[in-house]
């Protein structure tokens, strides 16, 4: 469905590489993920597969179109959601909908079952104008004007950016939905712990991809055994772990301290004693599976 | 075409909807009418004027050397039928008539007293009042200098007509100027700031990748303005009938198909402009410094264009207000119809085509 084999985006005067030699394939009807940080060259990518940019290097097609040459036939039959909300603030939610209805040649009934279950959830709203609307509301309707042409592929760039996690639940779900109608979806998302929702994931930084596979696949193939620790102190933890002799590396998880030890292991015991020698009271110690920023932190420090 | 008018429904919500800037949009041409009604002061050079001499004698020949001589005047072509010179006139070909009349020398000589015909272009009145003065000044310095050592003083009397604006009304030579700066001002940083407005706020992001025509997003931008103005068309004119009490003496729907083909011509700048720039900040400094001041100053309403050193004259001409300005003259004033105004009604024209033709091979499909 989307085949991009070595495509390279250059910014500006200092050469800046937004993008750096990135190839992946995405399968029909398939959700795939570009997850990595602000930064990551997400959004150049997006842009060049929907033909906003073009490539400096390499190629791609979409739906068998190239993104160079075919421009026109990919506009015609991809959704795309930029990053920011780019609809007319002030244009209410019906006039929006019908205008891009309208852009694409089509009408809302004609669509409104791929739509439906989204637009009734904003539906009492629809006089309203979209600049007065929620974050999660204005994303309903990003999804809604992306989606009223029946594109064979949706673009969604950092959909759940600077939304409520209630609503970046449902939004996922929705997904999931849209999914099952066999269109093809390329999200991008900083968030890791919505990576595990996608069939499949691209961990992207700087411009690079360091895996592509699927979220279980990638959790899986973290080499160490990953253990968790917990203290009052957490910035003292941290140091004095790093200075433990058998430490491999150790990084602050939320109120957790993800620590991974050289090939012998260590027991909690060992840790226990050595941290009271530094005067830090271990309240938890646990074995865990590894998440994807796990892996991803794993893949940066290599 | 559903799409068309899709994209011209939009558009007319925009415009609708920003109830501050629609108040300023209307209220403008009403205070500028009001506050240019102050008659601006200027020198004039160089003015063409035509002479057609009956009398072909010393006395008037003398005279004719002297005008020649002076700074202020061009002369036009020196024989000239007097049916000719209300066409002149018309076609704005000249600015001032001399008629000696056949009995000038001999009027002078047996009876001491001649008279000249003076006939000025008043559609301008500062230009005719003061070209009027300079032919009185060079007729007085003639009669002086006939006068030295003589008993019975010789006196020429200048009879000076104003022409299509006998009171010397300063209002009718503003009204064309206002119209042609209101327009200028209301049509070109509207749309300037309509499609850069798209790029900076992201719609264009998601409009580009859709099966969009550029030239429909053009002209659909164009529209709700067009309306627009056409209406700020109407109150100027009826202001200045009903309220500064001058009459239109051409053809109104002359003058609406002017004012509609002008306003299109600034409406392709704005959307040129707004092609160009990627800010609304730098499209609206280069629509208001870059346009409203060589339009003050090269559409002749404010500064005679006559009077200035040639390379300027030579950029007036880019100026599409100059054109407008003479055109709604030549309608409102004169009178005239469309035959003395093709020239300048062509200009715009090939102004507006150039505009639209580089605004679409200008317009971005991509983002970079």
């Amino acid at each position: 469905m989307i085949q991009v084999n070595n495509i390279t985006k250059v910014y500006g005067k200092e050469k800046t590489l937004a993008v750096n030699d990135v190839s992946f394939s995405v399968k029909e009807g398939e959700l795939f993920g570009l997850i990595g940080p602000d930064g990551a060259g997400k959004t150049s990518i997006f842009r060049m597969l929907t033909t906003l940019l073009l490539p400096d290097g390499g190629s791609a097609t979409v739906n068998g179109f190239d993104i160079v040459k075919d421009f026109k036939q990919i506009r015609n039959s991809v959704g795309y959601m930029p990053g920011k909300f780019s609809l007319y603030q002030d244009l209410s939610i019906e006039e929006n909908l019908n205008f891009f209805a309208t852009v694409f040649n089509t009408t809302v009934e004609e669509n409104y079952h791929l739509i439906k279950d989204i637009y009734i959830q904003i539906e009492p709203f629809k006089k309203r104008r979209a600049g007065k609307l929620s974050g999660g509301m204005k994303q309903k309707l990003a999804l809604c004007c992306a989606l009223i042409h029946k594109p064979t592929v949706l673009f969604l760039d950092e959909p759940t950016t600077g939304v409520d996690p209630v609503s970046r639940k449902e939004f996922w779900e929705m997904l999931k939905r849209l999914k099952a109608q066999n269109i093809t979806i390329v999200v991008s998302t900083p968030y890791m712990d919505e990576a595990t929702l996608c069939d499949r994931i691209a961990l992207i930084q700087e411009g690079k991809i360091l895996s592509i596979d699927t979220p279980a696949a990638i959790t899986a193939s973290y080499p160490d055994e990953l253990i968790a620790l917990k203290s009052e102190k957490m910035s003292a933890l941290l140091k004095a772990l790093n200075e433990f002799p058998k430490i491999k590396s150790v990084y602050a998880f939320g109120e957790y301290a993800h620590a991974a030890f050289q090939e012998s292991g260590v027991t909690e015991e060992e840790i226990k004693t050595y941290l009271t020698t530094q005067q830090i009271a271990l309240l938890e110690f646990k074995k865990i599976e590894a998440t994807i920023e796990d892996c991803f932190i794993g893949f940066l420090k290599n | 075409m559903k799409q068309f008018f899709a994209f011209v429904r939009k558009e007319f919500a925009h415009v609708l909807r920003d109830r501050k800037t629609l108040f300023i949009l209307f209220g403008m041409p009403v205070v500028q009418i009001l506050i240019f009604g102050f008659a601006l002061t200027n020198e004039v050079k160089n003015s063409k004027l035509v002479i057609v001499d009956q009398a072909k004698d010393l006395a008037s020949q003398q005279i004719i050397s002297r005008i020649e001589a002076s700074r202020y005047f061009d002369i036009e072509k020196a024989v000239m039928d007097p049916a000719q010179i209300e066409s002149a006139f018309r076609e704005g070909k000249i600015k001032l008539a001399l008629i000696f009349p056949a009995n000038f020398s001999k009027d002078l000589m047996h009876l001491n007293r001649a008279q000249i015909q003076v006939i000025a272009d008043a559609s301008d009145p500062n230009t005719a009042n003061m070209l009027g003065n300079y032919v009185s000044s060079i007729i007085q310095d003639q009669q002086m200098a006939l006068n030295q050592g003589n008993k019975i003083p010789y006196t020429i009397v200048p009879e000076i007509r104003m022409l299509y604006n006998p009171q010397l009304k300063g209002a009718p030579n503003f009204v064309p100027g206002v119209m042609a700066l209101v327009l200028m001002l209301v049509c070109v940083m509207m749309t300037a700031i309509s499609i850069v407005r798209e790029k900076e706020v992201g719609t264009m992001e998601i409009l580009l990748v859709s099966p969009f025509k550029p030239l429909l997003v053009i002209i659909s931008k164009a529209v709700p303005y067009l309306f627009l103005s056409l209406i700020n068309v109407i109150s100027i004119l009826l202001l200045s009938v009903f309220v500064l009490d001058l009459p239109i003496n051409g053809s109104v729907a002359l003058l609406f198909a002017e004012s509609t083909l002008f306003i299109i011509t600034n409406l392709t700048l704005g959307i040129f402009i707004s092609i160009r720039t990627n800010s609304q900040q730098v499209a609206m400094l280069i629509s208001l410094m870059g346009m409203m001041l060589p339009t003050v100053l090269f559409s002749g309403f404010m500064f005679p264009i006559e009077n200035m050193p040639l390379p300027l004259q030579i950029i007036s001409n880019i100026v599409p207000a100059k054109w407008f300005y003479i055109i709604v003259k030549s309608i409102m004033i004169k009178g005239v119809g469309f035959a003395a105004i093709w020239k300048q009604t062509l200009v715009l024209l090939g102004m507006t085509v150039l505009l639209l033709g580089l605004s679409w091979k200008n317009f971005k499909i991509r983002l970079a």
